[in-house]
């Protein structure tokens, strides 16, 4: 159960991608959420996904590793693309495929699902990358170096940045706190396959109770663990890991710079995403 | 009830990156009316294997069989079974939940005994809070998570018991307890074992313990059961446990090296046994003949296999 | 030099209830000595513990380490430098996710240099034998490890005292000894002042000196080998002798001529020699 929770499960590895400045990686993960998103046509996505092919084969994750991430959400996607199907609402050139009821499935409405389904997909590819690559810490240290402009207006940035990554710290052990709850209450019999919704909601009572009573004392054990460890907020604090900027996070931010350059002419050359149609259907 | 498990494995994860063998083919039989011990260190599937027991963990390959309950059949009633079968998992009082310790305590019977008056269920209550040595009237309406550790513990023990199963398995139950609250438990173990409680089953590191309250345990290691016995003859091979890394009590310890000098003594390893055969051997080499007589016959008259007799003469 | 000194400490959680979880008491502590404090759950040990490095603070009387009062301000931030602490929850003490991000965390809090950082996790992994997990994560270690881990980010910040707050409670026996063995290591080899809070009664054995609490006072003070050699007073505290020394106990009742053993060996030795000579 533990290991379905790919967020924050960073995957050691030395590769190119690892060595990459965690900054830039924030950055090029951004940049290429904007290349998925101004991507008109499917020319536009094909771009994507080769920019995701290299991404993976330089990080040295295997493919199913990253591919188990979209698992999690895969409901969300296909729920999605569903709705997209049948309720799409956008003009058709051609004769819908089905009319039936409040139901309209046309050609541009599977185009459409098609599009968005890929567009979900690789947005999540992206994002598990970028932290199956980079440990919490350097993450959330990315964040709050990203983020430093901020502390002129007052904004608690390396505090946020703590909590980050303690909580990313504590999941696992949750999980497993979590687990065994469970195993305990069903040894009492606890029920928490069947029944109605309202039976299922009151039976997580057992579980939710004792587990926020175990964060509230991992919370204060913590504290009192880090102000043993001398912590008093950011003042006087220096930073064992520094971000390096490298040859490496400039090839990065070049190919996608390219890349957002190539989707944009390809979106003027190439038009739409139905232009796709006209190729098949005449 | 009778439980016997053949071939038993279990794969964590199966078919992933992470997959996991933790139990290889695992052989037991534990008789009704045991205290039987299970040894073996973090990860040996000693806690993978006792969750079989009450179908925690589902059966997947192997066979295995509680009492009348076959847990390789689909039709195999698991609630039924869990109340049978009561399980204490490690730091059991974190399992607390209600806002009342009665509330709490009778979780368990709402679950499994939905035909039971509300009455007879406080009665059960009480009667559960009673035997791990809470005053139901001190504690009922106060929330559990006012009492101290050691009462947190003994509350959540109440929560598996009031049920009344017939198997009762304990996954170190003394853990983070203090000499004397471990002394406690395990007192109350013995005090619930050979009533309505017919078997119990404890994993345990703590191999004095074994030693002083099993009357058979098993070893596990690396997802086997590599040895099973009485303590006695368990403790005997203890250069093989101490081969897998484990701990032997004190006692099998110190005749271990009692036999490189050429002493032997035959002991079952309880602390009891042990003094009076080495007093039986003291006396017999001729010291202290008279005076030692009288002193050993007053303590041999009860070489207590149930107690923790260290702890029990300590008072 | 005194490394720890109480006088006429007494400190309640609940002042306006008049309960005392430490009440009225007077210790001092060596530097480089290795001191077992003992005593049942509620005892006050513990509490005794959180008030060495201003965690608490006495209600009444003066804690001072190495000279400073923990009770001002001003003073914590060196006290917790020179008095680190492990804590008995192994999963409840690391804030990062690699675990030599977690050993810097200290080392970063005092405003060590960078370069200076990397060389105090060498220093604190080796210390503890856990140099090959340097870029493992925390929560998938066992106990044990845990533990050492937990005692490398204490090292970090290269305290003079290294408290253990029931440290080993949660670990199995491979995992106890595992920590006591680097514990023993540190107070040997470096000179480390220890404090040990425990309720295994055969660790207080590794220590020079054994205090007991009992309701929030010191009740026994001395070598361990004294302690367990006042039995019946040990058990009127709610203590039990180490199993070796509670057989060599009872061999001595039943006539037979052993002095106190506290372990195995030194049991077996009794045993033999008596027999040799009977």
């Amino acid at each position: 159960m533990l290991n379905d929770v790919t967020f924050g499960q960073y995957y050691p590895a030395k590769s190119f991608v690892h060595n990459m400045d965690a900054r830039a990686k924030i950055v090029l993960m951004i940049a290429f959420i904007v290349a998925i998103f101004i991507a008109k046509n499917f020319f536009g996505l094909a771009a994507v996904i080769l920019f995701l092919v290299l991404a993976i084969v330089f990080s040295r994750v295997p493919f199913g590793r990253v591919l188990r991430s979209v698992k999690m959400i895969l409901f969300l996607i296909v729920f999605t693309a569903i709705l997209n199907l049948f309720f799409y609402s956008g003009e058709s050139s051609y004769e819908p495929l089905v009319d039936w009821w409040i139901i309209t499935i046309t050609y541009e409405s599977i185009v459409n699902m098609i599009f968005l389904a890929l567009r979900l997909f690789l947005l999540v590819m992206g994002t598990s990358i970028l932290t199956l690559t980079t440990t919490p810490v350097a993450l959330t240290d990315g964040i709050e170096s990203l983020l430093t402009p901020l502390k002129w207006i007052r904004f608690p940035v390396h505090e946020l940045a703590l909590i980050m990554s303690i909580a990313l710290r504590f999941i696992p052990t949750l999980m497993d706190e979590t687990n065994r709850i469970v195993a305990a209450q069903k040894a009492r019999g606890a029920n928490f396959e069947t029944g109605g919704l309202i039976s299922r909601a009151k039976a997580v009572v057992p579980i939710l109770i004792p587990l926020l009573v175990s964060a509230f004392r991992r919370a204060e054990d913590l504290g009192d663990a880090m102000d043993a460890r001398c912590y008093s907020g950011a003042k006087g604090r220096t930073k064992y890991k520094k971000l390096r900027f490298t040859w490496r996070d400039l090839v990065g931010l070049l190919v996608v710079a390219a890349l957002i350059t190539g989707i944009v002419f390809l979106n003027i050359y190439l038009g739409g995403k139905f232009e796709i149609l006209a190729y098949f259907l005449g | 009830m009778r439980i016997i498990a053949k071939g038993l494995t279990y794969t964590y994860n199966p078919k992933s990156p992470f997959a996991s063998q933790a139990l290889k083919g695992v052989d037991i039989v534990i008789e009704e009316g045991e205290f039987f011990g299970i040894i073996g260190h973090t990860g040996s599937g000693k806690s993978t294997f006792v969750q079989h027991l009450n179908a925690l963990i589902k059966l997947t390959g192997g066979f295995l069989k509680v009492g009348e309950y076959d847990l390789s059949e689909k039709k195999c009633n698991f609630l039924e079974l869990r109340s049978k079968v009561g399980m204490v998992f490690q730091y059991p009082e974190y399992q607390l939940f209600a806002e009342t310790v009665e509330k709490d305590v009778m979780f368990g019977l709402k679950n499994f005994r939905k035909d039971m008056s509300e009455e007879d269920k406080r009665k059960a209550v009480r009667e559960a809070l009673e035997t791990v040595g809470l005053g139901y009237e001190d504690v009922k309406d106060r929330s559990p998570f006012e009492l101290s550790g050691g009462q947190k513990r003994r509350a959540a023990i109440a929560g598996v018991i009031v049920t009344k199963p017939e198997v009762l398995i304990l996954d170190e139950p003394a853990a983070g307890l203090d000499p004397l609250g471990k002394r406690e438990i395990m007192e109350l173990l013995h005090a619930i074992h050979g009533g309505w409680c017919k078997t119990i089953v404890v994993v345990s590191h703590d191999m004095d313990e074994i030693a002083e309250n099993c009357t058979r345990a098993a070893v596990f290691s690396d997802g086997k059961v590599v040895m099973e016995g009485t303590p006695a003859e368990i403790f005997r091979r203890s250069d093989e446990l101490i081969g897998l890394g484990l701990d032997i009590p004190v006692t099998a310890k110190c005749a271990r090296i009692l036999k490189e000098r050429g002493i032997e003594i035959d002991t079952d390893f309880t602390c009891d046994d042990f003094i009076s055969k080495v007093l039986e051997l003291y006396a017999r080499s001729g010291g202290g003949v008279s005076k030692t007589g009288e002193t050993f016959a007053a303590k041999a008259d009860g070489p207590a296999s149930d107690g923790e007799g260290g702890a029990e003469d300590a008072q | 030099m005194k490394a720890v000194s109480f006088e006429n400490v007494k400190f309640s959680y609940r002042e306006e209830e008049g309960e005392f979880a430490v009440n009225g008491v007077t210790l001092s502590v060596e530097e480089g000595e290795f001191v077992a404090v003992l005593g049942r759950n509620g005892s006050g040990k513990s509490t005794l513990a959180k008030m060495i490095n201003a965690l608490l603070v006495p209600t009444e009387g003066t804690v001072t380490v190495f000279g400073l009062d923990t009770s001002e301000q001003k003073n914590t931030f060196e006290i917790r430098k020179s008095a680190g602490m492990v804590f008995q929850n192994p999963d409840n003490q690391t804030v990062a996710s690699i675990v030599e991000d977690d050993v810097a965390f200290g080392p970063e809090n005092i405003g060590v240099p960078r370069e200076e950082i990397g060389k105090r996790i060498d220093f604190a992994l080796d210390a503890v034998g856990m140099q090959a997990f340097r870029q493992a994560t925390p929560s998938r270690l066992s106990g044990g490890q845990k533990q050492r881990i937990a005692i490398a980010g204490v090292l970090a910040v290269m305290p003079k005292i290294m408290i253990l707050d029931e440290s080993t409670a949660m670990l199995d026996p491979k995992g106890r000894r595992e920590v006591m063995d680097v514990v023993k290591r540190l107070n040997k080899e470096r000179g480390m002042t220890v404090i040990l809070i425990t309720h295994f009664m055969d660790e207080a054995l590794e220590a020079g000196r054994a205090v007991v609490m009992h309701r929030g006072e010191i009740v026994m003070d001395g070598t361990p080998e004294e302690i367990f050699s006042r039995a019946d007073e040990l058990e009127s505290y709610n203590l039990t002798l180490p199993r070796a020394a509670y057989i060599s106990k009872k061999l001595a009742e039943g006539g037979m001529p052993v002095k106190g053993a506290f372990n195995a060996e030194e049991l077996a030795e009794e045993i033999c020699g008596s027999l040799r000579k009977g």
